[in-house]
């Protein structure tokens, strides 16, 4: 079915194949499953699927190239599909495109589905392909993922295909086509209307409210058979987190994301949902800016790592949903994940050790931190200090407003937020994950971290065949990240969703994304 | 119902104590304390008694608390036991220690901005009424500009502008409060400067400062004190507001509104905790305007029974 | 007189204009960062901002503003698009209809508790219907509302979220819309309860009350013919404070809620620096409040003869 032809220089897709068949494996290992989740049932068309999403603004926007939170992005899965889907082991799956190829890795030829019409009625052809790609390149774009496509040198159609042509080799080219930013839209001379709602997915938008709710009913004319069970999807806003999970508990709607997890235990013991919970490459870390004094000696940083109670932060923050890190971006579902590191466990006495070595009997910090960072760093941050004490390490606390956090306090913009909370979605591949936020000169290397070795490795390990090597290469560079980089990461987050008995879900469910995937629109369905 | 029972019957002692107080008290004085104590209603002394008992514990909070206000002691919210008579909070914190330090620092805060807010409010509203004219024009108008955007979201707006800090929270909180206060003394003092006594006070010479402290604040202060009963209150409720709008108070501090808004959720599963810093809030405040209605109601010269 | 008035409020929603304006201007970030969240990269934030026009200087932006807003043209919503009428007329019947929900339900009822405690002041009623009263305010907001939800909402007998469309009925709509509304009464009953307790009290050692009551009618008549309507101006002036406070400041409820209003998208438009609808809900908000202290004092004039003729 894939067409995944690799000749010539063929040792980044194969590479890519691998990640993607390892990250699946290990994902599957990891995976929590429901209480009393059975094997996949038939599945029964029909029902309203109302969602509760912990997102959502008047200000969300309908062009693609702005979403950034759940509420857009489930939104879109129901409405849009993709030339690309990755499915629950983490495959890549034919969606728009039947199938791709590529002889060199730099010229990609994507066969177009034939016969998909949009809810317009409109044929889908490879011109709004061309289009849907086209609105997140050029000078002019506004698009969130222009830096991730700025290598396409071209992209254009021939035939039933389009054909995208990079400036060099990249074998995650498929990988990217699968970003949720980019849906096949209809094309009107050669551009997407980014105020339509117009898509080919499984369902057709009856209305929308931005900020408040969605309605969509079942596309009769899609073009999945087995998929997009129920009549009709409606997406509320629900930002307040006792809100939702009054709606979960009283059947206003069927699934929730973001349960403060103090609280999980009590909602499993009502009996109402389940608790799904899935293990993912998202990470809370607390960058310093290596920069400046102190955090410009190993010693400190090593010492501020040694302080902090890594376990007890998974128990508390993360209500148990997810896993101590060890200061590594990598986590268990990569595939170059390096397991054998030495753990760094809570060790006062350590910590001092360090700030012996720095010069230093005692050192006062400030950790700036809010809810908008990720949901409790304020606490996070608290229990950071607590623990920090001690180990002779004054750390306060300085909590700053949600409004505004990217802008004003992440990537120290002002010079007075040098240590702070941040959060990483995180990415199924090592190299996309390094080169974006621990890359010399990287716009988001949140701890502005210059390691000459580690950089040397980064480009090295791209174009390395062997396998042996290049996990040897990812493994040092995590080492090295761990253990002299300028980044606290204490723990791997899960996606943990409420989800009403009523609803049926897969026996697994996509580590890539929350919510299934997004997916769970058209891959669930009512019990 | 073992919560709302020891809740009713904790309720029933303090009224009881300040019953025996009171009846202490009539035995005790002699002159006009004896008549004072004797005109006080029971909901007078019940007022006197919590306000007293909170000043104790704001004072003493650090004798009286058994852990540390900033320590993680435990597991998250443990259940009450006899080592944490109150369980522990979301991080591990002894959730009475907490409860006894926000006492202090609630309590300081609020008074401090509601003293803030009424020594500008208060003397920028009789100011004024006093001199009228474009000075009162200027003022007024520009008074009622800012009342008219919404409390809270100006809040919102000057906190993300200057920050967070508990300096900030309190100035920002006594602006919005001190337009209020320039309302009421005005509208208060507008009665009074047109008496005969201020004029006579003007005509023989006495300045601004002396007829605003001499002559009208004594002959406003009853509605005024009225209003510093609420608005004292309503600073708990601020401060709750702007931590449910993600503001609040920097930790580790212990506040009791900020300590509603973090343990609210479990209110949805009917756990008891919130409510535990929210009774402080609301016994405080019933407490408070108590005492405020009894001196209203001997300023007000109502003489019956 | 009400001329005057009218004319000062026209300029009083020119000073809010300004200094609102002037407020959002302070916030760190913008439109264009705010859009682009933690994915923005100097390149697309300048992109952005050229399209949108952020790259004028602030006088002229303000000035651009005014100019459409006095002639009726609001503008688009920065945010996605949308002509600010439209996001803010739906939302403008909701607040509105919330508002007058729980006018409706707290007013009777703080009234006639305030009678009642007037009536019967010092008395074992008085004292518990203050102190309820004052424990509802001192209660805040969402919590009430959990509250309530918690007792009223997962017994199944209300909605724990208001879900209402532009074609919900009458009788759905206030049903859906009772909790929201009951927890905004707990909120507002306490302050104009008190207020007409004290302004009855107030009036109570007049000497023509003391002369009604020695010619032997009833205490009640004596307050509903005598003291009630001499205390009517404060009582619609605390009444018209309490409306302005349910049509600007119920954001909280409305989270809480769920409920598509005024205030959440203010809040909303304002942590995304979405200035053409700050200005404009914030206008909406200082007209309603200008509006309803007019009404007050015209009415208060209305039912006191003595304001009609002063001086």
């Amino acid at each position: 079915m894939t067409n995944f032809n690799t000749t010539g220089q063929g040792f980044a897709p194969i590479s890519r194949r691998g990640v993607l068949k390892g990250a699946a494996a290990v994902g599957a290992a990891g995976l929590i499953l429901p209480y009393g989740a059975t094997a996949a049932r038939a599945q029964t068309r029909g029902g309203t699927f109302r969602i509760g999403i912990g997102h959502g603004s008047t200000t969300d926007s309908l062009d693609p190239g702005l979403w950034d939170q759940l509420y857009v992005q489930t939104f879109a899965a129901a409405r849009h599909n993709y030339l690309i889907e990755v499915d629950s082991d983490g495959q890549l799956k034919p969606e728009i495109a039947e199938s791709w190829s590529s002889d060199d890795a730099s010229t990609w030829v994507f066969t177009i589905r034939q016969g998909v019409t949009f809810h317009s009625g409109k044929t889908l052809t490879p011109d709004d392909v061309v289009a849907s790609i086209n609105h997140h390149r050029g000078e002019a774009t506004t698009s969130a993922v222009k830096s991730l496509l700025a290598p396409t040198t071209d992209v254009r159609a021939d035939g039933n295909t389009v054909v995208v042509t990079l400036e060099a080799p990249n074998a995650d080219l498929p990988y990217l086509m699968t970003d949720y930013h980019i849906p096949v839209m209809p094309g009107i001379d050669g551009k997407i209307d980014v105020t339509s709602t117009d898509g080919c997915g499984g369902y057709i938008v009856e209305s929308f409210e931005h900020g408040v709710q969605s309605t969509l009913n079942r596309n009769p004319n899609y073009w999945k058979s087995d998929r997009a069970w129920f009549d009709r999807i409606e997406l509320l806003s629900i930002l307040d987190p006792a809100a939702r999970l009054n709606a979960l508990i009283t059947g206003e709607v069927h699934l929730i994301d973001q349960i403060d997890p103090a609280t999980i235990g009590m909602l499993e013991s009502r009996g109402v949902a389940n608790i799904l919970s899935i293990p993912g490459t998202g990470h809370y870390v607390f960058p310093m800016d290596s920069r400046v004094a102190p955090y410009n000696d190993n010693n400190v940083r090593l010492a501020l790592k040694y302080a902090i109670d890594r376990q007890a932060m998974v128990d508390v923050i993360l209500g148990g949903h997810g896993a101590v890190a060890n200061d590594n971006p990598i986590g268990p579902a990569n595939r170059y994940f390096h397991a054998e590191m030495e753990a760094k466990t809570y060790d006062p006495d350590k910590a001092r050790y360090y700030l012996q070595q720095a010069g230093l009997t005692s050192l006062d910090v400030t950790l700036s931190a809010a809810d908008a960072a990720f949901s409790g760093a304020v606490d996070a941050a608290s229990m950071f200090s607590e623990t920090a004490r001690a180990a002779g390490i004054n750390l306060t606390v300085d909590r700053v407003p949600n409004d505004g956090y990217w802008d004003n306090v992440w990537l120290n913009p002002n010079g007075n937020t040098p240590f702070c909370a941040s959060y990483w979605g995180g990415r199924a591949v090592e190299d996309h994950m390094f080169t974006t936020a621990y890359a010399s000169g990287a716009a988001w290397n949140e701890s502005f971290w210059e390691n000459a070795r580690f950089n040397e490795l980064l480009v090295a390990a791209r174009s390395e065949v062997s396998e042996d090597n290049r996990r040897a290469m990812y493994q040092e560079m995590q080492q090295l990240v761990s253990f002299e980089g300028s980044t606290i990461i204490p723990m791997y987050t899960n996606y943990v969703m409420g989800v009403s008995k009523a609803v049926s879900t897969p026996e697994r469910l996509s580590s890539n994304w929350n919510f299934d995937g997004f997916r769970c629109v058209e891959r669930w369905s009512m019990a | 119902m073992g919560f709302a029972t020891s809740v009713a019957l904790g309720l029933a002692g303090l009224f009881a104590i300040a019953w025996l107080m009171r009846a202490g008290a009539r035995a005790m004085f002699a002159g006009s304390a004896r008549a004072i104590a004797h005109d006080m209603p029971l909901t007078a002394a019940f007022g006197i008694l919590v306000i007293g008992v909170y000043a104790a514990v704001a004072i003493a909070a650090p004798a009286l608390a058994p852990f540390p206000e900033r320590e993680i002691v435990g597991g998250q919210f443990q259940a009450w036991s006899a080592a944490h008579p109150l369980g522990t909070d979301r991080i591990g914190r002894d959730m009475l220690s907490r409860l006894i330090y926000g006492a202090r620092n609630t309590v300081g805060i609020a008074f401090a901005t509601t003293a803030l807010a009424f020594v500008v409010g208060a003397v920028l509203g009789l100011w004024a009424a006093l001199v009228g004219g474009w000075l009162d024009q200027g003022l007024s108008r520009f008074v009622d500009a800012l009342m008219a955007i919404p409390a809270l979201i100006f809040s919102l707006l000057l906190l993300t502008i200057f920050g967070t800090s508990v300096i900030t929270l309190i100035l920002v909180i006594a602006a919005v409060d001190a337009t209020r206060v320039f309302r009421l003394a005005r509208a208060v003092a507008q009665g009074i400067v047109v008496m005969d006594y201020i004029e006579a006070a003007k005509l023989r010479g006495e300045g601004s400062w002396f007829l605003i402290r001499r002559e009208i604040l004594p002959n406003a202060m009853a509605p005024l004190v009225a209003e510093f009963g609420l608005r004292f209150c309503f600073v708990f409720l601020s401060i709750s507001s702007l931590s449910f709008l993600g503001l609040g108070i920097q930790p580790p501090t212990a506040d009791w509104g900020s300590m509603v808004k973090d343990n609210a959720t479990l209110i949805t599963f009917g756990d008891v905790t919130p409510l535990l810093p929210a009774g402080c809030i609301a016994l405080l405040t019933v407490a408070v305007n108590f005492v405020v209605d009894w001196q209203l109601h001997r300023a007000s010269g109502l003489k019956e029974q | 007189m009400i001329l005057t008035r009218v004319a000062l409020g026209i300029g009083l929603l020119f000073v809010v204009s300004l200094v609102i304006f002037w407020a959002t201007e302070l916030l760190p970030g913008d439109l264009a960062t705010q859009l682009l969240g933690q994915s923005a990269t100097p390149e697309t934030v300048a992109a952005l901002r050229a399209q949108l026009g952020l790259n004028d200087p602030a006088p002229l932006r303000y000035w651009n503003w005014l100019t459409g807003a006095l002639t009726g043209d609001f503008g688009m919503s920065m945010g996605n698009g949308r002509p600010i009428s439209d996001l803010i007329a739906a939302r403008l019947g909701n607040t509105v209809f919330l508002a007058l929900y729980a006018a409706a339900l707290s007013v009777p009822i703080s009234l006639i508790l305030g009678i009642l405690a007037a009536l019967w002041r010092n008395s074992f009623f008085d004292r518990a219907a203050n102190a309820g009263a004052l424990t509802a305010i001192s209660f805040p907001e969402f919590f009430v509302a959990y509250i309530l939800v918690l007792w009223l909402a997962q017994t199944g007998l209300f909605p724990s979220m208001v879900r209402i469309n532009p074609t919900t009925g009458l009788a759905e709509r206030l049903y859906m819309t009772f909790l929201p509304a009951l927890t905004l009464t707990l909120v507002v009953t306490a302050h104009m309860m008190r207020m007409t307790r004290a302004a009855i009290i107030n009036l109570m050692a007049s000497p023509y009350i003391e002369m009604a009551r020695l010619k032997g009618m009833s205490p009640l008549r004596v307050v509903l013919r005598h003291a009630l309507p001499n205390a009517l101006a404060p009582i619609i002036n605390v009444i018209a404070l309490n409306l302005a406070y349910l049509i600007t400041g119920v954001v909280v409820v409305e989270v809480v809620f769920v409920y598509p209003g005024l205030g959440q998208l203010m809040v909303d438009a304002v942590s995304n620096r979405d200035i053409a609808v700050v200005q404009a809900v914030a206008l909406i908000f200082a007209a309603a409040y200008v509006a309803l202290n007019l009404i007050a004092d015209v009415l208060s004039t209305i039912t006191n003869p003595r304001l009609m003729h002063r001086r």
